[in-house]
């Protein structure tokens, strides 16, 4: 039996903030998300709260940014390059976050960079959740050779490093929104292939999923039917993971110049561009990684207070 | 034993051999390269003899196999702007690497370790949530935004360290804390997560209950049984560093082969470019099988 090892990317060791004894072990990650308990689980979970207020007033700011940004991102002023923000000397009220080397409003572009940061996010994570979580129910489903082959490409798929990879065929193909999410998502899918190739080896000799096949049912009405809600709990989490994963390559590739181009207001391409005026407005770079950071944190904190609420079995 | 370690070995074999295949399919299907080195002024004539020069107009098996066999050598061929072989292109910049890697690992160590050890030892009180803090923070930062802020404190404002280059050791001190941190997390979650396991079980009861003071108990006992998966772990963390180092080395200016394959890339020198990938693929995957043999040394289960 060959084992695969994901790197740095194991599910235990997360500190328990929830009480334990609250979740029943015996019970099915189905059963807790539809349980009645749900929302008071989720309620007594801080940093779960803290991370969804922060994803939820982004969302927000990325839906409606039109209506709450102050100025056009894209529209340049020479007469008012590099305007501090109101917190240091020189700032207004005109630009609340100063205005960066082109004059464009900080706030303004800040704001619909949310867009692309999610867009990326979302898009990644279907892309590769898809891949993925295939991949990872065949291989844990059938097992044998099915399982054999599925591990060797998941193998091959971690040893070729993310990174350049990403950069060379953006690289080769050009660089464009679309171009990042397909990359990311096409390489993005190793931990739901490992994590959802495990979830289902635990779940396929249950009782219940043998009385199905007693049964007769089908194979494909077996996985859909009987195995996919019971690993929906697990897959959620890794989807959080996954999804702040792509977002920070994107701002990394951005940063390289091989991600979103210019002018698109791209958190990652702003921290690059804020690079050139590192000694005197560092608060260039500031302000975009923060935005970075900020929603980064929030799905994170998300994602480990699901995997505390939904899956008390993968905690130690 | 024997038999588990040839299958893993077999296995990476292969997968070597098709991450080199991948890795050459996607660079030489990047367009031409050739018409770019040659400028708009060349003629078709020109170009058709640059190309025969560089040996790029046989068939792509043709010119994998030749690759394969020389790289089989140590001969990765010629860098198509430097003028000078891939090989020693590297083998210059691979010492800021492995510096830069070796230093990184150490900072990694020695956040990790001991944060992970306390934070098992008074599970849920600040020293827990300290380490928790830092884990959770290290996740969601971008490493080049950290590399820059450090630079912007230490180098620029404080003045203490040089902000960019490779010329002294204190070169390297800014980029190894950003790159060792970005691989601390899941190091420190895995050590808590062990030392609670081990603090938890029977052997470390009775040596408690022996007497044995506290300090003799956490090193002497539950630290040895609680290391290996880290160990394995941090071999792995050691190979995602070589990935992370492109991105640093390149916000540091480290000349070192992070940089050179970021060079490389953005200008499509192949043939560096895929020497590196493949170098880069036999590193990460030795390590992977080095931390398959500790697992497997610490877990008979799986030599089965």
């Amino acid at each position: 039996m060959t084992t695969v090892n994901v790197p740095g990317r194991e599910t235990s060791g997360q500190p328990a903030a929830t009480d334990p004894a609250s979740a029943p072990s015996g019970s099915t990650a189905r059963a807790r998300w539809r349980d009645r308990d749900f929302p008071r689980r989720a309620l007594k979970h801080s940093a779960f709260l803290v991370g969804c207020s922060i994803l939820v007033l982004i969302l927000l700011m990325a839906l409606i940014a039109p209506l709450i940004a102050p100025y056009d991102p894209y529209s340049q002023s020479m007469a008012n390059r590099l305007v501090p923000p109101i917190w240091m000397d020189g700032g207004t009220w005109d630009h609340p976050l100063g205005t960066d080397g082109l004059g464009r409003d900080y706030l303004s572009r800040v704001i619909y960079g949310s867009r692309i940061s999610l867009l990326i996010g979302t898009f990644t994570v279907v892309c590769s959740g898809l891949i993925g979580t295939t991949l990872g129910v065949l291989a844990g489903y059938f097992g044998g050779r099915v399982d054999l082959v599925i591990n060797f490409i998941i193998m091959t798929r971690l040893t070729l490093p993310v990174i350049m990879v990403a950069l060379a065929v953006v690289a080769i193909v050009g660089s464009s929104l679309t171009v990042v999410i397909l990359v990311l998502g096409l390489l993005l899918w190793d931990r739901f292939a490992v994590v959802m190739r495990s979830a289902v080896m635990q779940v396929r000799n249950q009782e219940y999923v043998q009385s199905a096949r007693a049964l007769g049912c089908s194979t494909p009405y077996i996985i859909v039917r009987e195995i996919m809600p019971n690993i929906f709990g697990s897959l959620v989490v890794i989807a959080t993971f996954e999804m702040a994963n792509a977002i920070l390559l994107e701002a990394a590739l951005s940063f390289l110049g091989l991600g979103v181009q210019p002018p698109l207001p791209s958190w990652g391409l702003m921290v690059a561009e804020g690079r050139n005026y590192l000694l005197f407005d560092p608060w260039l770079i500031m302000i975009p990684g923060f935005a970075i950071f900020l929603l980064v944190l929030a799905i994170n904190l998300m994602g480990d207070g699901l995997r505390d609420i939904l899956t008390p079995e993968n905690r130690n | 034993m024997i038999g588990y370690l040839s299958q893993r070995l077999a296995l990476a074999f292969l997968v070597c051999l098709t991450v080199s295949l991948i890795t050459f399919f996607l660079l030489t299907s990047s367009g031409d390269v050739v018409s770019a080195i040659a400028g708009e002024e060349a003629t078709p004539e020109q170009i058709a003899a640059l190309r025969r020069e560089l040996g790029l107009d046989a068939h792509w098996t043709v010119r994998y196999l030749e690759w394969l066999g020389n790289a089989l050598r140590g001969d990765f061929g010629n860098s198509l702007f430097f003028r000078e072989t891939v090989a020693d292109l590297i083998m210059h910049r691979l010492p800021n690497t492995l510096q830069l890697a070796g230093m990184s690992l150490a900072v990694m160590l020695s956040l990790s370790l001991p944060l992970g050890m306390l934070a098992a030892f008074r599970p849920n009180t600040w020293v827990d949530r300290l380490a928790l803090s830092i884990a959770v923070m290290g996740q969601a930062m971008p490493n080049f935004w950290f590399g820059l802020i450090l630079m912007v404190v230490f180098a620029l404002n404080l003045g203490w360290l040089p902000p960019s280059g490779s010329g002294t050791n204190w070169h390297f001190i800014l980029p190894a804390i950003a790159l060792g941190y970005y691989a601390t997390p899941p190091v420190m979650r895995l050590t808590r997560a062990g030392m609670i396991e081990v603090l938890g079980t029977d052997y470390i009861r009775t040596a408690r209950a022996k007497g044995l003071s506290t300090t003799r108990v956490l090193f002497k006992h539950a630290l040895r049984n609680a290391i290996i998966p880290v160990v394995a772990l941090t071999a792995v963390q050691f190979g995602n560093m070589l990935g992370g180092s492109v991105v640093i080395e390149t916000v540091f200016g480290i000349q070192g082969v992070g940089y050179l394959a970021w060079e490389s890339i953005t200008r499509l020198d192949v043939p560096v470019v895929q020497a590196i990938m493949i170098l880069v693929a036999i590193a990460y995957i030795t390590l992977v099988l080095v931390s398959d043999v500790l697992n497997a040394w610490l877990d008979p289960k799986i030599r089965k």
